[in-house]
């Protein structure tokens, strides 16, 4: 016999009767991340449908399943839509590493564009287009290995002392503008066509993606992303605190580590594929949160609000100007304003932010 | 049913960095009592809870409880046995009360088992027994100074541990809800013979509500016994470097410290 038992303000309860299965049902939660994963699906759908070459909705699907002529196929296949799965595949990394850091430093200003990671990997790529190293190496590795460099400085100087606090966000802001003021050196004396594909860059740009930036994230992905939602559980204790953790029975240390790799790794290879595009790490989990009424950002709910935020900002970007824009300035501008309403609605509710 | 646990450190020796704040001290918790600790600030009384409590390790020495190092028992196993409540823990904005004692189940949750009939009944239990339950719905930052430390004893009792530590759990609270706190620790005791230690500020309330008072000066333990023996003029002048009358506390019939300034003496 299965129970079920209705408790106020938390969802509903089920238990299977057989078996030892029981858990909690969040019906909102479960019902944001429903509507956003079909809002994602139906803006990927469109957006690989219309363009220069406009093909209808029906042939576009056919084509992303290998049906249709070669010149459809091509089309969708080669151009649209690796760029439409680069950027779910890149905004649903970056909401998820940005509730995973938020979640463990319980700062919603710890995210990975906050405290410096996605900077390091802009330093990195921009020296790498100054210096000419991208011929060789390539800018998704120097993405990658600037991210990594500095997530290790920032746990080395700060994180070891404890992950809570402003410690972390100070040492993350001054190691971010170490990174911008070395990367805007790099600009000024770099020559003007290389500063131009750094800016670009360094905006954060959908465009012109291919296979070979979205196979690596995928796989990256196939593996995080279900480790990062399997170690959310364990974070339910680590919101109380270190102390009252440990004392639930949390191996606070390493479940703390194995965050903290899965979180890097997520936005170090997300920045790799789609540049660091800005604001979807910080604002994501804060709107998923508010989206489903929990009190910390929702994992799930916050990566898919980051592949919605990114798609429709790469929508917009790529359709709604008179001349193509890199998504990274779309981001910001859609995305504060859905942030500010959100937290004002909150407010005038009188349940705070 | 709840085993009598033995819980006790020898030799323990405790230090943050280099400073060392405890020295080989040995004691022993009288199971299914209510024990306080008493003592100056930074007499090394919240050290020592912390140490029984696996939140710091000893340098030397060990804590043990029935006969195993605590070092060795594994966190969660730990977890299911003996539960901390530490010094002003703040809850994550928005989190219900419900939620909030949820979480004290977690060492008894698995992945696929997150909502026994044991979680059910230990947390409904524990809302009842510390009289939060038409509370479960409200966020737990929301709720008044009282209601709130109730909150964070509940998570504490829903996780059903046989002993279970306090580090002052009445500060920050009003002279009503300190002694409602109290009372509620007192019940728990008595009604579930769960062992409790508690690191407690106020002298008084620790000689109505413990059977037995550890005194600390200097990572030293002063006194210890029954309340009656423990806190005395001599002791107390040892341990605060203050003077003092003990009389009998009129209501309850236990020590009752009256200190000795340098004004205001008749």
């Amino acid at each position: 016999m299965a129970t079920k038992t209705v408790e106020p303000g938390s969802g509903a309860h089920f238990r299977l009767g057989r078996v030892p299965v029981s858990g909690r049902l969040r019906p909102r939660l479960i019902t944001v991340c429903a509507a956003l994963a079909a809002a994602t699906f139906l803006l990927v759908a469109w957006s690989v449908s219309i363009g220069d070459f406009p093909i209808s909705f029906t042939d576009a699907m056919r084509a992303v399943v290998g049906v249709g002529d070669p010149g459809t196929l091509l089309i969708v296949q080669e151009l649209r839509l690796p760029r439409a799965v680069v950027g779910v595949l890149v905004g649903f990394a970056f909401g998820l590493s940005g509730a995973i850091f938020q979640t463990m430093t319980r700062n919603p200003l710890a995210s990975p564009d906050m405290i410096g990671f996605t900077q390091g990997a802009g330093l990195a790529v921009v020296a790498g287009i100054v210096f000419g190293w991208t011929g060789t190496v390539g800018t998704q590795f120097l993405g990658l290995a600037g991210t990594f460099v500095m997530a290790f400085l920032v746990y080395v100087l700060a994180w070891r002392r404890g992950t809570t606090g402003y410690r972390i966000i100070l040492v993350g802001i001054g190691l971010q503008w170490m990174a911008l003021s070395a990367t805007d050196y790099l600009i000024a004396r770099g020559m003007q066509f290389q500063a131009h594909a750094a800016l670009g860059w360094l905006t954060g740009n959908l465009n012109g993606r291919d296979w070979s930036q979205a196979l690596p994230l995928a796989i990256t992905m196939a593996v995080l992303v279900p480790l990062a939602l399997a170690l959310g559980r364990l974070t339910r204790t680590l919101q109380l605190g270190d102390d009252v953790a440990v004392g639930l029975g949390t191996r606070v240390q390493f479940v703390r580590l194995a965050l903290l790799v899965t979180g890097v790794g997520l936005v170090a290879f997300g920045t790799a594929a789609g540049g660091p595009i800005a604001f979807v790490a910080l604002a994501g989990p804060q709107i998923a949160q508010r989206l489903a009424g929990t009190a910390w950002p929702p994992p799930l709910a916050a990566g898919l609000t980051g592949a919605l935020f990114v798609t429709g900002s790469d929508f917009a970007a790529a359709r709604l100007f008179p001349m193509e824009l890199p998504v990274g300035i779309v981001t910001g501008v859609l995305g504060a304003p859905i942030l500010l309403w959100l937290l004002i609605r909150a407010n005038r509710a009188g349940s705070g932010g | 049913m709840i085993l009598i646990p033995e819980l006790q450190a020898g030799g323990l020796q405790l230090a943050y960095d280099q400073r060392v704040v405890v020295d080989d001290l040995d004691v022993k918790v009288p199971p299914g009592r209510v024990t306080a600790i008493v003592g100056a600030n930074a007499c090394g009384k919240s050290t020592l809870l912390r140490a029984l409590a696996r939140l710091l390790a000893p340098r030397k020495g060990a804590v043990e409880l029935d006969g195993r190092a605590l070092h060795s028992i594994p966190t969660r196993e730990l977890a299911r046995r003996l539960g901390i409540l530490p010094q002003g823990p703040t809850a994550p904005e928005g989190l219900t009360v419900l939620d909030l004692v949820t979480r004290g189940r977690s060492p008894h949750q698995t992945w696929w088992r997150q909502w026994s009939k044991a979680d059910e009944e230990a947390v409904h239990s524990a809302l009842a027994a510390t009289g939060i339950a038409d509370l479960a719905g409200r966020a737990v930052d929301e709720l008044s100074g009282g209601q709130r430390q109730r909150a964070w004893i509940a998570m504490a009792v829903a996780q059903g541990t046989p002993v279970l530590l306090l580090d002052e759990p009445t500060t920050y609270l009003d002279l009503a809800h300190q002694i409602d706190v109290l009372d509620l620790i007192h019940d728990l005791n008595r009604n579930e013979g769960r062992t409790i230690v508690m690191v407690l500020h106020d002298l008084n309330q620790a000689c109505r509500y413990a059977d037995h008072v550890i005194a600390m000066k200097h990572g030293r333990i002063v006194a210890e016994g029954d309340p009656a023996d423990v806190i005395t003029a001599a002791n107390v002048e040892e341990v605060f470097d203050l003077r003092c009358q003990v009389t009998t506390d009129p209501v309850s019939g236990t020590p009752l410290v009256i200190p000795m300034g340098r004004h205001h003496t008749a």
